[in-house]
């Protein structure tokens, strides 16, 4: 038998799917016990001394980066941060070069935001001896999103297991919805999404969730309502919703909306909010209101999760799998030819 | 006089409807009555020889895009797989949208002297899907038929005109079937898989819907229509109840769509997107059963050759296309096998049912026609190594696959040009 900690040895987190149930629960154990540390005197401790994190992000972001930012930093790693718009690929560089490149620099880990669903796994393949870990990656997967979920229905009294979780807003480009619904069907929560048919995927229903189109039946018997940040541009580019002003009216979270939910309800949103679009102010701002928490325990399991995969890669080696590419096409061509 | 013999093989000649063990005699390049002893033999005991095989449907990308796959490479590569004529889609640049320009390709072609191409000419000037090409011009540069592929001809308006001239001259018109309005920023079959990948899907109405109104387009004009790299259940019964209704409807099936699913493009693989995209087991089973039934009388690839750095930025960047000339045969076979067509129609397939649509003077082993010759064994297994093939490109989803059945030798006009697994020429 391996302990919990040798199972959890993976050189990359691209995802939710990946994770096994127990695996998911140590990085959210491993974050509770990171908590503490956030709330000293001083803040920091050694685990990472001599470990080097780069925060490559193709997209905005303000939390995610500065979460992982203090993460890395509590635990003494050297944390660098890079920008889309400060980087090279706004002078015609590839995803790919941009990639190559800061792994020649022999960073532990390198944390990847970007649009392109997808980008952490074919970025994997080329950059053996780094690890990587998923920031979110367009619509698809946002794993530390949902482990900072996690801790934080983990720190309530309900937990996380057997619990409903109401998903409101745009399914269809959510990359939080995704991993929920894959948590949800490893560690048995269920899930309730919320949405007009304009906002949800093909085929959702193969995660066993319930769908419902009207959200005061969704309210009901919920122990979360989970409410996704609406893309203002998103919904009235491509018709996917007529007006922000309609949307509030029929998915947006206020205090009527509140008041048919039960009284351990709690709400919770990645953020960053609209205020008055997908929650009104008193919701965002009520006791019911978990959101702080969210953010607090993001940095938390952060922590976990650097702990977890600083030191996995293999150690480096000159030749790179593309040049190793092209040399085996070469051969290959020059025996033809 | 440069003679030949292929002895024993068995010859299957679906224009003729043969299928017996004989012999072939060459004779100057063509195909000969029996004759004597020849300066050359193959003995060809154990294997099947067929007429060469036509792919009706390829790009390659010269001129303008070389560095994918150029006019040589490409011909390396369809005789490779067995292929002694191809069809090349007209989204070169510049555009197969003047007459300079289809000549040229043609001259070149033979200057290479492995594979006849014969243009796709494009139905409007520059592909932009707004005026029409001189067709006819096109037509006596060598054109055999008209499409915008790459690109669907989407303006209802302008495909009514396209096929009402094309159908005054009996030219065939050629359709890449998407409503882009409904696929825009789609990278796959919008379904499962998709909604799994968190990326935005092509959803199988897109085909469906564009193929419905050519249709109707197509009666009114009394026009040659022909759907390309057909992908839906929806849209091979939208064709087999144009045929049953008597209009002149024709469709094809690429390898990949028969033979794959969306399955593939799990772990976000490049290699396995193209478009019209892989569909869901449905799909692939009515695409099969399109073939079965002969709705579907045309087996073409769709060859769309692309460097790796087309292919290495992320999927839903990443170029649309496969190449397929060289996995084109051993996959079909699968259709044999699995007990779909019986071999003779499958050959027909690519050999004497393209031929009849587009009138080309191939696919057969007639007395008297060019020596185009396929000659490959069914049951040879061997792995597709993408590092190994002649195109320039290395886009298959193919790659570490095992394929049964395999090219042996390709004769072009009664020259050996493929064999052993080597170009020559």
């Amino acid at each position: 038998m391996s302990t919990p900690h040798q199972q959890m040895f993976f050189q990359h987190l691209f995802g939710i799917g990946q994770l096994s149930k127990e695996q998911i629960e140590h990085l959210v154990s491993m974050g509770e016990s990171f908590i503490e540390l956030s709330r000293r005197p001083i803040k920091k401790a050694p685990t990472l001394r001599g470990k080097t994190v780069i925060n490559l992000f193709f997209e905005n972001s303000t939390r995610t980066r500065t979460s992982f930012e203090i993460a890395g930093k509590r635990l003494s790693a050297d944390v660098i941060n890079i920008s889309a718009s400060t980087s090279a690929t706004s002078k015609g560089e590839t995803l790919l070069d941009t990639a190559e490149t800061l792994a020649a620099m022999q960073p532990h880990v390198l944390v990847i935001r970007h649009s392109i669903a997808g980008t952490c796994e074919f970025l994997a393949d080329f950059l053996p001896h780094t690890s990587i870990v998923n920031a979110g990656d367009g619509a698809h997967e946002h794993p530390t999103q949902i482990l900072t979920d996690l801790l934080t229905l983990k720190t309530q009294a309900s937990g996380y297991e057997g619990i409903t979780m109401t998903i409101v807003g745009d399914i269809a480009h959510s990359r939080v919805a995704r991993s929920h619904l894959l948590a949800a069907q490893k560690l048995g929560y269920k899930v309730r999404v919320v949405a007009p048919k304009t906002l949800l995927p093909s085929q959702v229903e193969q995660y066993g969730c319930e769908v419902f189109h009207n959200f005061d039946e969704a309210i009901p018997g919920s122990d979360v309502l989970y409410m996704l940040r609406v893309q203002t541009e998103r919904l009235t580019d491509n018709c996917s919703f007529p007006s922000i002003r309609e949307y509030h009216e029929a998915y947006g979270l206020n205090r009527k909306r509140l008041a048919l939910a039960g009284d351990n309800c709690v709400v919770m949103h990645p953020g960053p909010m609209n205020r008055g679009v997908e929650i009104s102010s008193d919701v965002a701002d009520s006791a019911r209101s978990r959101i702080l928490d969210q953010v607090e325990h993001g940095v938390a399991v952060r922590m976990a999760v650097l702990t977890a995969l600083c030191g996995t890669a293999p150690e480096p080696e000159k030749r790179t799998p593309r040049r190793e590419k092209a040399e085996a096409a070469m051969q290959a061509q020059g025996k033809l030819l | 006089m440069t003679t030949l013999l292929i002895k024993g093989g068995r010859v299957i000649d679906p224009a003729n409807g043969v299928d017996e063990i004989a012999d072939i005699y060459i004779e100057d390049g063509r195909i000969a009555a029996a004759g004597g002893k020849a300066k050359t033999e193959i003995d060809a005991s154990g294997l099947i020889v067929c007429p060469g095989l036509i792919d009706m449907h390829v790009h390659l990308r010269e001129p303008g895009q070389e560095w994918k796959e150029d006019i040589e490479s490409g011909s390396r590569a369809a005789v490779a797989g067995g292929v002694t004529s191809m069809c090349c889609m007209p989204n070169t640049k510049p555009r197969l949208d003047h007459a300079g320009v289809v000549r040229q390709v043609i001259e070149r072609a033979r200057q290479v002297g492995l594979c006849d191409v014969y243009p796709i000419g494009a139905v409007s000037r520059d592909l932009e899907g707004k005026e029409l090409t001189e067709m006819r011009e096109l037509m006596r540069a060598g054109a055999v038929a008209f499409s915008d592929d790459g690109n669907p001809i989407w303006h209802s308006g302008v495909m009514r005109k396209a096929l009402e001239y094309a159908s005054t001259f009996d030219f065939l018109i050629i359709q890449h079937a998407e409503d882009l309005q409904l696929t825009k920023g789609g990278c796959m079959n919008e379904g499962r898989i998709s909604t799994q990948l968190g990326v935005s899907g092509m959803p199988a109405v897109g085909e469906d819907d564009m193929v419905s109104r050519d249709i109707m387009l197509a009666k009114l004009a009394d026009a040659r229509y022909h759907v390309a790299h057909i992908s839906t259940r929806g849209a091979v019964e939208l064709v087999r109840r144009a045929q049953a209704e008597g209009l002149k409807v024709t469709t094809e099936a690429a390898p990949h769509h028969f033979a794959l699913t969306e399955e593939e493009l799990l772990g976000f693989n490049a290699d396995a997107k193209m478009s019209p995209p892989l569909r869901t087991e449905e799909d692939r089973q009515a695409v099969i059963e399109g073939l079965r039934d002969g709705t579907i009388s045309v087996i073409a690839t769709d060859h769309a050759p692309h460097h790796e750095d087309d292919k290495h930025c992320g999927l839903s960047c990443a170029a649309f296309g496969i190449v397929g000339l060289e996995s084109m045969l051993p996959v079909s076979l699968g259709l044999e096998r699995e007990g779909v067509l019986p071999m003779s129609d499958l050959i027909a397939t690519m050999t004497s049912n393209p031929a009849k649509l587009l009138h080309l003077d191939a696919g057969t082993l007639s007395e008297g026609a060019a020596a185009d010759i396929c000659i490959f064994n069914p049951d040879e297994k061997w792995t597709l190594d993408r590092n190994k093939l002649f195109s320039k490109s290395r886009n298959t989803p193919w790659h570490g696959r095992e394929m049964t059945g395999k090219v042996v030798h390709t004769i072009k006009n009664g020259r050996v040009v493929f064999q052993k697994g080597d170009v020559i020429g």
